[in-house]
């Protein structure tokens, strides 16, 4: 029997935006892994890591109690899962806020019932890697490899919202290992060692302050690079997009001539389970992944 | 021992030493060269059989003493364990094949080894014989205790409540002590969060109520004699003296505010709002929970400044060099005697003490220590990283903040000044000592005697115990004036057996760390009037019945012998010459190397028991190139060090033999002279760290060995040697790779100096 | 100074740490550090804060009202956490900063160029215009936040990463028209209102 989560897709995945790729090969992903996700219907923005400053404290969290309060009447018995380190962030952090402060319970609660809404608050929020981590395991992620993704050398990139401050799986903060454990299980060789594993990219400041996040970024690529990786593979949105789109931009400020594949896991996935090239959003790809490309095309 | 000295010798096989050993040739040698009634090997000598072997012969007769070649003698203590039979060990295992490769080239002298320690052990037996007590000894189950503050009068109602009589001094007229003019105190249990109530009063109460409990107030000890077990007391109270006698004494003589007057950057002196810790506790009393009000004019407080390190962790002339331990904790806890009486009064409305503790180094030692200042936190109290430049006579505070580098003032109503603690530790008998011989000397060269001399001369000290000891009137001290306790091994263990510190006389440290002293204290005090009712030895050779004697004719009455007793144990008679007080003895042989004409020795450890084993080595010929290297190495430290060296298989130096003495104090240079005129190339001292920060066992042992292995030099020039054939090394338990290394280190110093000419 | 502004320096004289307590996101918990400076280490912006978290918490307590709230150090925060992580006071120091951030910009003290203060106004009015972020609206927006001139320069400077994005699909000229949206608007909408009502309600209260 397969099984179901409240999904909560977040904006950045839809259709046309920046991570709508990420969509596509998660939904490759779960149909290999009889996973089914259940989009919560008329979810709104979570207000991300940058919502702050407009938004103060009450507004933030009420976005996100709206959320659960429309995934508890859709989907009463289903936890929350979302594929976005920032939307999975700001839903547990909302969901854990509401339950030490009465003041914001209150005030989450007169906010809900102004949209017609109210909250149990009785719901687990999960990320997708945790679904994989801890109700999959790696065991039935190999089982379902058809093409093991052998030779290719890969820099898991976990970076911030995808480990802190909640973690994943009890797993230590500085040195994560399920991302290469996941790289693993589908064949390829993970760099374990990999020194800028969860060092920060900038986030949101990329935008406002791109000097200062291009700084962040070249030595995620750099140690990539130094350890021979063939690519990189992340969990996080913003990770990807800060690591792949701006890699122009950063060889023109340094000098450098960066030019490495920023993946998904869900992506790596789909290739290794037998999935098409579109299947698994490869041509979403800014800087093609030539060598799943041709695994895809095996 | 007036029978024939039949010696059994028996040599283990198991452990490999029968693979590793030729052990018949070991037996032939014990017969032949160790001259013993019998020697016989067995498989596995340590199991019941094994044993029973032994046990058989003794009972037989057909041995009276026991020679055991097989492993260390800190091994299988259990299994060779032959009441009032003198024993001798001789380490094959970790003292030879454990150490050495198990290669054919390395078998001729693997093997050389293990024959050199047999002869070693046949030679020592010779010169053992049961030691047995002394018939001095008493026992009296009643404990003394100095002083009536929280250290006191905890020891005295454990000591009570584990049977034994106590007599408790206290020179003021109430108990309590310095926890006694607290209005509360830091919390002892969880959740650590706030001030708890001293239970001063509750303790003196239980006391009162005791039977077994005596309490001398407005008393002091005007004398005190003896030893362990039975100690001569006499308590003064004003004009009446009277005696008593106790086993063991501890000595609780606290602690004293030190002198902010000598603070005046911090204007103390000059502002009535400027005040100390404790004056903080004397304002608390008095507002009881209420708003605490400001000496100068009465206004109840709103804004209060504590400095932490008030003339203490500073170098400058006349602070105190050390952290008191308890300060910041105490100033949390004033700080929330502001808040909780504020919050009490003003019920939720927005009224509010400003508390502000500026520190250097937050240290709130302790289990709940950093519960406690979280706490503090918690309750509103501000903590501000900030040196105090100054503090003005209208407690206006300069400090530089150290986390925003930059100058700040708070202006206050009350300022606090953690000042610390000095310990009330009675009379520095080797200070003044050492002052009164500077005069003596300078006069003597008719040259002035320096002011500084003369005022620290003139500063009155009243003795506590007032002892009768040609030593000294008090507990020795160690550095800052605090009583010389072993730290590392043996907190409460003083330099006078019997005699016990507790609390912040030894340490600084605060209420419940005291009553926790007291304790241990106690513990130390009741262990110490039942093993002299034994006549048996304190740790760290505890249990043991030896005790050093000296051959009358012999000797010069030089008195090194009771100069360089660590522990006081050795007084001389009208004539001058020593006299052995078994009780207070710790039977570290410092005595023993320290006698110029070798008249001391033990029933089972002397001169002969190591000169003579030093002496059976078999020494090669010159052109044999197998050099000897003599190790001297401390039981207590270094051999258990080489041990575990050896359970690690580190290898050392097949040409080396190491003999365990009892502490490096009692090796006498005659060991090394010998040594080195019967052809050793090289000897190795290993004992324990000496200094302030010592862990010698024996508290001076180590120190004194080295100063006499300081004038070895000459001997070494007289006989034409050079300097690097003798090394004296501190060694730590845990230096188990540097002990073979030290080791090979001689070893090639001796490949490069060449051997000894000294040869036969 | 706006009124509000004027009104707290007021009310909490002398006492930053009990305004930053009472009106702060997680504020509470400033008292708590300890001053180890582990955040200022940790933080991948350390460089570039003004005043490190550790020196924000040492100065609230040393009532720098102005020089906290006025300071462009908050900005700074990426949210990477690692802070948080790595506490052993474990303060949500990252939410501190954000607390304090959205203060200083509620009372009208935050400096006028601040990039990231601008981008994350636009990026929460973006969002709750619709209920969900527009990226391609936010992007324009993000060019345009200086003025037209620099707006122009800095959308052509990115007109690769522009069009590498819309090759790939990752961006829709059509959500220039209209774009993705929330159904339920009035609700959402009324829902915001209503807590943003309640905040501003506490902090006006504790003014006075």
């Amino acid at each position: 029997m397969s099984k179901e989560y409240s999904f909560y897709p977040g904006c950045s995945s839809q259709s046309g935006a920046s991570s709508s790729n990420y969509l596509t090969s998660v939904n490759a992903m779960c149909e290999e892994l009889d996973i089914k996700l259940n989009t919560i219907d008329d979810w709104n923005c979570c207000a991300a890591s940058i919502g702050y400053a407009g938004g103060g404290e009450l507004p933030r969290v009420s976005l996100s109690a709206r959320n659960i309060a429309l995934s508890e009447k859709q989907h009463p018995e289903q936890d929350i899962v979302a594929t976005c380190a920032a939307c999975w962030l700001a839903t547990r952090e909302a969901s854990e806020r509401i339950k030490e402060s009465t003041k914001i319970k209150e005030g989450t609660g007169l906010a809900l019932k102004e949209a017609g809404l109210e909250m149990k608050n009785d719901k687990n929020v999960r990320h997708m890697v945790e679904v994989l981590v801890e109700d999959i395991g790696m065991a039935a992620i190999t089982d379902k490899v058809k093409k093991p993704l052998e030779g290719l050398k890969i820099a898991g990139y976990v970076g911030c919202q995808t480990n802190r401050p909640f973690g994943i799986d009890g797993e230590s903060f500085e040195n994560p290992q399920y991302l290469d454990n996941m790289v693993e299980a589908v064949g390829a060789e993970p760099i374990r060692s990999y020194e800028k594993k969860v060092s920060c990219c900038g986030g949101a400041l990329a935008f406002s302050e791109p000097d200062k996040s291009f700084n962040l970024i070249k030595p995620i690529l750099e140690s990539a690079m130094d350890n021979g990786a063939d690519m990189i593979v992340t969990p996080c949105p913003v990770c990807q997009m800060n690591t792949e789109v701006y890699q122009d931009k950063i060889n023109e400020k340094f000098g450098t001539n960066f030019n490495i594949p920023v993946v998904y896991y869900s992506t790596l996935m789909s290739v290794a389970f037998g999935r098409s090239a579109a299947d698994s959003a490869l041509n979403g790809q800014v800087i093609q992944a030539e060598k799943l490309n041709a695994i895809a095309a095996k | 021992m007036a029978d024939e000295i039949k010696t059994g010798a028996y040599i283990c096989k198991g452990c490999d030493l029968g693979n590793r050993l030729n052990t018949d040739q070991l037996e032939m040698i014990a017969t032949r060269e160790g001259r013993v009634a019998s020697a016989k090997s067995h498989d596995f000598l340590c199991g019941a059989e094994g044993v029973k072997m032994i046990q058989d012969d003794l009972d037989s007769g057909e041995s009276n003493r026991v020679v055991i070649a097989a492993c260390s003698r800190r091994a299988k203590t259990d299994a060779f364990n032959f009441a009032g039979v003198p024993m001798s060990r001789v380490n094959l295992r970790e003292g030879v094949i454990w150490v050495r490769p198990d290669e054919d080239e390395a078998q001729e002298t693997t093997q050389e080894m293990a024959e050199d320690y047999v002869r070693m052990g046949c030679a020592e037996i010779k010169f053992m014989s049961t030691p047995k007590a002394s018939e001095e000894q008493g026992t009296n189950r009643h404990v003394l205790v100095v002083g009536g503050g929280i250290t006191g009068m905890t020891a005295a109602i454990e000591a009570a409540r584990a049977g034994y009589q106590v007599s408790l001094v206290e020179k003021t007229d109430a108990l309590g002590g310095t926890t006694g003019q607290l209005y509360k105190r830091a919390p002892t249990r969880a959740p650590y969060a706030d001030p708890e109530d001293t239970g001063v009063t509750e303790l003196a109460q239980m006391l009162e109520d005791d039977d077994k409990v005596t309490i001398y107030l407005n008393s002091i000890l005007s004398s005190s004699d003896g030893a362990p077990g039975r100690f001569d007391i006499e308590i003064t109270t004003g004009d009446a003296t009277q005696s008593i006698s106790c086993g063991s004494i501890i000595q609780a003589s606290g602690q004293t505010e030190f002198d902010a007057n000598q603070l005046t950057e911090f204007s103390y002196a000059d502002a009535p709002d400027v005040i100390t810790q404790l004056e903080m506790e004397a304002l608390a009393k008095a507002a009881d929970g209420g708003p605490v009000k400001r000496p100068s004019d009465g206004k109840e407080v709103q804004n209060v400044v504590f400095v932490q390190c008030a003339g203490q962790r500073s170098d400058k002339e006349g602070h105190l060099s050390y952290c008191s331990g308890h300060c910041c904790n105490t100033s949390i806890k004033q700080a929330m005697y502001l808040k909780d009486n504020a919050e009490a009064a003003a019920e939720g409305s927005s009224i509010d003490v400003q508390t502000t503790i500026l520190f250097t180094d937050l240290r709130t030692p302790g289990a709940g220590g950093e519960d406690f200042y979280r706490s503090g936190q918690n309750k509103g109290v501000t903590f501000r990283k900030g040196s105090v430049s100054g503090v003005s006579a209208d407690a206006k505070v300069s400090f530089s903040d150290l986390i925003l580098d930059e100058d700040d003032t708070i202006d206050a109503d009350l300022v606090v000044l953690a000042t610390g603690m000095i310990p009330n530790s009675g009379r520095n008998n080797e200070r003044e000592d050492e002052l009164a011989a500077q005069k003596t000397q300078l006069e003597a060269e008719n040259k002035e005697v320096p002011q500084e001399i003369l005022d620290e001369i003139a500063i009155p000290v009243e003795s506590i115990l007032n002892l009768k000891y040609r030593q000294g009137s008090d507990l020795p001290q160690l550095v800052s004036g605090f009583n010389d306790s072993h730290f590392i091994c043996f907190p409460y263990e003083t330099r006078r057996t019997g005699i016990y510190a507790a609390g912040p006389t030894r340490r600084p440290m605060d209420t419940q760390q005291a009553q926790e002293d007291a304790t241990g204290a106690t513990m130390k005090a009741i262990q110490a009037i039942e093993n002299a009712g034994q006549g048996m030895a304190a740790h760290p050779r505890a249990g043991d019945l030896s005790y050093p004697s000296f051959r009358k004719e012999g000797c010069t009455q030089c008195k090194r012998c009771m100069m360089e007793c660590p522990f006081g144990a050795i007084g001389f008679d009208e004539k001058g010459f020593p006299e052995y007080n078994e009780a207070r003895c710790r039977r570290c042989g410092t005595c023993m190397g320290a006698c110029p004409v070798r008249v001391i020795s033990f029933e089972n450890y002397s001169i002969d028991s190591v000169g003579q084993q030093i002496k059976a080595c078999d020494i090669p010929d010159e052109f044999d190139e197998k050099p000897r290297l003599l190790v001297l190495a401390c039981e207590n430290d270094a051999y258990p060090a080489l041990d575990m060296a050896a359970q690690n298989r580190f290898e050392y130096s097949a040409f080396v033999r190491v003999v365990p003495v009892r502490c490096l104090g009692s090796v006498n240079t005659i060991w090394i002279t010998d040594a080195l005129n019967s052809g050793y190339d090289g000897v190795v001292l290993m004992g324990c760290k000496k200094g302030d920060d010592y862990q010698c066992h024996f508290v001076k042992g180590s120190e004194m060995a080295h100063m006499r292995m300081s004038k070895i030099a000459d001997t070494l020039q007289t006989l034409n040697l050079e300097e690097e054939r003798v090394a004296v090394h501190e060694v730590a338990i845990t230096d188990i790779h540097r002990v073979p290394e030290l080791i090979n280190d001689m070893a090639k110093t001796i490949d490069e100096i060449g051997m000894s000419p000294f040869k036969f | 100074m706006s009124d509000l502004n004027q009104a707290l320096a007021t009310k909490y004289k002398g006492n930053f740490l009990k305004e930053v307590i009472d009106n702060v996101e997680e504020g509470d918990m400033v008292q708590m550090c300890m001053q180890c400076g582990v955040c200022a280490g940790s933080c991948p912006m350390g460089p570039h804060w003004e005043h490190t978290p550790q020196k924000i918490f040492m100065m609230i307590r040393a009532n720098k009202r102005e020089e906290v709230l006025a300071s462009d150090s908050m900005w700074m925060c990426t949210s990477c956490y690692n802070c948080i992580a790595r506490c052993p006071r474990e303060l949500p120091i990252t939410h501190i900063m954000h607390g304090l951030a959205t203060y200083a910009k509620r009372l009208n003290l935050v400096p006028k160029t601040q990039p990231t203060a601008k981008f994350a106004q636009l990026f929460w009015n973006n969002l709750t215009s619709k209920g969900r972020v527009n990226e391609l609206k936010l992007g324009i927006s993000l060019y345009f936040m200086n003025g037209f001139g620099e707006g122009v320069k800095t959308a052509m400077a990115n007109q690769k990463l522009g069009l590498n994005m819309l090759k790939t699909k990752r961006m829709a000229i059509n959500e220039a028209w209209g774009g993705h949206s929330v159904k339920d608007k009035s609700g959402f909408h009324a829902m915001l209102k209503k807590a943003a009502e309640i905040e501003s309600d506490s902090i006006e209260a504790n003014s006075k």
